[in-house]
């Protein structure tokens, strides 16, 4: 514990500046991972535990796609894409088999999913670490903001990410796709029946969930060392974030990707060791006082 | 769990019987000639990797068989057991390296500690329902696993307990000696086993049963949920800390990854593995996940593949364990040759 750290920093504007940009980078990559598996519970009614796979290969994607082309734009793409992709097979071939089953069965699916996706990437990109590297276009002097520190790459990342979660936001809220996909999410059944094929929209809702993962991989691929089974953490992290913003809430995965983003960059000033630990123990004390999360409904 | 619910599964629900002590007796001698069979394995099979499979398995069925008590029995899928297995292997092997007090007491000491601990967390997490319980129970494991790795001055960090666990001998036991060490672990698996068989047949387990199939229900007609859930869920914990403690004197430590959740991960692949709707499932889930696991990392370095199809092939080929396939099985048999 480190409490005269912690509490230097809070009276330090560069401190503050820099300690929360690093807390927005990592709630805003953690909004991206978690917003994907909050839709995918909301519609499907299934918990993904396979979600970090996906975020590791849109990682892994940016990478080699990057190395091949040298373009950034097309390492983000072919990050998202790929694993739009991956999340469609992903879900016709297996997950469907499970809805509506035994929540023990679905998490059985995932969990022999992530043990899978973890070798196949050992087994095509190899166990070591990997980066990619900053790309040239931001191999730039960071800018000062009150004497903090802030690389112009981490404006892009919190950029995309915001107007991700706007696009996402307002395409669920105003669309026709949006709405269709929302009544799916109510009531599947007269969904069906009014003509909608359903397995298309769960289908692309995995997709569109496993793209956002994939996208939040590939922007953090040239910040984060790549390795097989990195997804997992970011899994655990974007599952702290939807349980303490509300299963199925976009807003409540918002906000708590900024909470918990803020709580690891200030908890590893005042508590390097046990920053993870307090993260545990933000979610128990959510938990504790509001069952269902900040923005979640209880469903009977 | 619209698998477990009653009326869906295949097999009609059981009525306790009014007098359970026949069946008592029954459970009391397939306890004592298991037993029997197990200590006598040395004499025929003097292998020490035998006896080292069987040490390993008293540890993780204990565990699995705990879990199931939750998972199976009550329909509360904890994502968090293997907390209990990482406190029953640090409380012991921690009590055993720095007070020294003899076995015995270390072992009841550990679970007095993890009963504590127990209702505690058992008092939060059992109010959440379904995947918040699933969760809440994640986040207590990582918060536990992340203050032993944090607390390095007591507990090594995620070095572990190292130094080896003192094993003074008492009442002529010495836990130094493998073969001691072997019948200790038979005992303790035996005797665990029994208890919880016992709870299980008890009209309390019945509670359970019900409040699993029909929670509502359940508390209409009179029954404390809340509290119901919490005992089994301290029980479980107790079982689940016993395991640990075998855990710890065989390797002689505690690691970090004892704590871990990809334990509580294995333990319900172990429940499906084995099978929930049969007691003795996830005994037979564990030695199947043992074999396999030491199989499949000798023959290939990508054992996650395996492990994986061999998961995909219970969870969509199968869509249950293997006893309750096997049982499923037998009664569709023994139902076509009456008829």
């Amino acid at each position: 514990m480190d409490l005269d750290a912690l509490a230097s920093c809070l009276t330090s504007p560069a401190c503050l500046v820099t300690q929360t940009t690093s807390g927005l980078i990592i709630g805003m990559l953690l909004f991206l991972v978690a917003v994907g598996l909050t839709l995918i519970f909301g519609v499907l009614k299934v918990v993904n535990f396979s979600h970090g796979a996906f975020y590791m290969f849109g990682a892994y994607f940016a990478m080699t796609a990057y190395q091949l082309t040298g373009s950034f734009a097309l390492a983000i793409l072919s990050g998202a894409v790929g694993t739009a992709l991956l999340g469609l097979i992903f879900e016709r071939a297996f997950m469907s088999r499970v809805y509506g089953r035994d929540v023990l069965m679905q998490l059985l699916v995932c969990y022999a999913f992530v043990l899978i996706f973890d070798d196949v990437v050992r087994m095509i990109w190899g166990p070591e670490f990997r980066s990619m590297g900053m790309p040239a276009a931001f191999q730039v002097p960071p800018l000062f903001i009150a004497g903090g520190v802030v690389p112009p790459y981490y404006l892009l990342l919190i950029g995309v990410a915001l107007v991700a979660a706007v696009v996402l936001g307002l395409g669920l809220a105003r669309s026709r796709i949006g709405k269709v996909i929302r009544a799916a999410a109510h009531n599947p059944g007269m969904v069906s029946a009014l003509g909608i094929n359903t397995g298309l929209i769960y289908g692309g809702v995995f997709a569109l969930g496993g793209m956002l993962a994939g996208l939040a991989g590939a922007l953090a691929a040239p910040v984060r060392s790549l390795t097989p089974g990195m997804g997992f953490s970011v899994l655990i992290e974007s599952f702290i974030v939807t349980v303490i913003g509300g299963m199925g809430s976009i807003l409540g995965a918002l906000i708590g990707a900024l909470l918990i983003g803020l709580i690891r960059s200030f908890g590893s000033l005042g508590f390097p060791l046990f920053t993870e630990g307090l993260m545990y123990l933000f979610m128990v004390i959510v938990l504790v006082s509001r069952p269902t999360g900040l923005f979640g409904k209880e469903v009977a | 769990m619209t698998e477990l619910q009653a009326g869906q599964g295949a097999q009609p629900l059981e009525v306790p019987r009014i007098d359970a002590r026949p069946q008592r007796y029954r459970d009391v001698l397939i306890a004592l000639a298991a037993f029997v069979l197990l200590a006598l394995l040395p004499m025929v099979f003097g292998s020490k990797q035998l006896l080292d499979f069987v040490i390993r398995c008293a540890a993780y069925g204990l565990f699995a068989t705990s879990l199931n008590l939750l998972v199976g029995y009550t329909g509360l899928i904890s994502f968090g057991h293997g907390m209990f297995f990482g406190l029953g292997a640090y409380g012991f092997g921690l009590m055993m390296q720095k007070t020294g007090v003899p076995i015995p007491v270390a072992f009841v000491a550990t679970l007095a500690m993890t009963f504590v601990v127990a209702v505690v967390i058992g008092a939060i997490c059992v109010r959440l329902r379904e995947i918040y319980f699933a969760f809440v129970t994640l986040a207590f494991q990582m918060l536990i696993h992340s203050t032993i790795l944090s607390w390095q001055s007591l507990t090594g960090g995620d070095q572990g307990l190292r130094g080896g666990i003192p094993r003074p001998p008492f009442l002529g036991i010495d836990l130094s000696n493998h073969l001691h060490l072997y019948i200790t672990s038979c005992a303790l698996l035996v005797i665990g086993l029994f208890l919880m068989r016992q709870i299980a047949q008890s009209p309390f387990g019945y509670t359970l049963r019900m409040i699993r199939d029909n929670a509502t229900r359940a508390s209409f007609i009179g029954i404390d949920v809340w509290r119901a859930k919490l005992v089994i869920f301290v029980l479980a914990a107790l079982f689940a800390a016993t395991g640990g403690i075998i855990m710890a004197l065989f390797v002689s430590g505690a690691y970090p990854e004892f704590a871990y959740w990809t334990i509580s991960g294995e333990g319900i692949f172990i429940n499906m593995l084995g099978g929930v709707t049969t007691f003795l499932g996830p005994m037979v889930g564990t030695v199947l996940l043992l074999i396999l696991n030491d199989t499949v990392t000798r023959l290939t370095e990508y054992h996650g593949i395996v492990l994986g199809i061999v998961i995909l092939f219970f969870a969509i080929g199968l869509r249950k364990g293997l006893m309750d396939f096997v049982v499923e099985w037998y009664g569709h048999r023994r139902g076509e040759g009456r008829g």
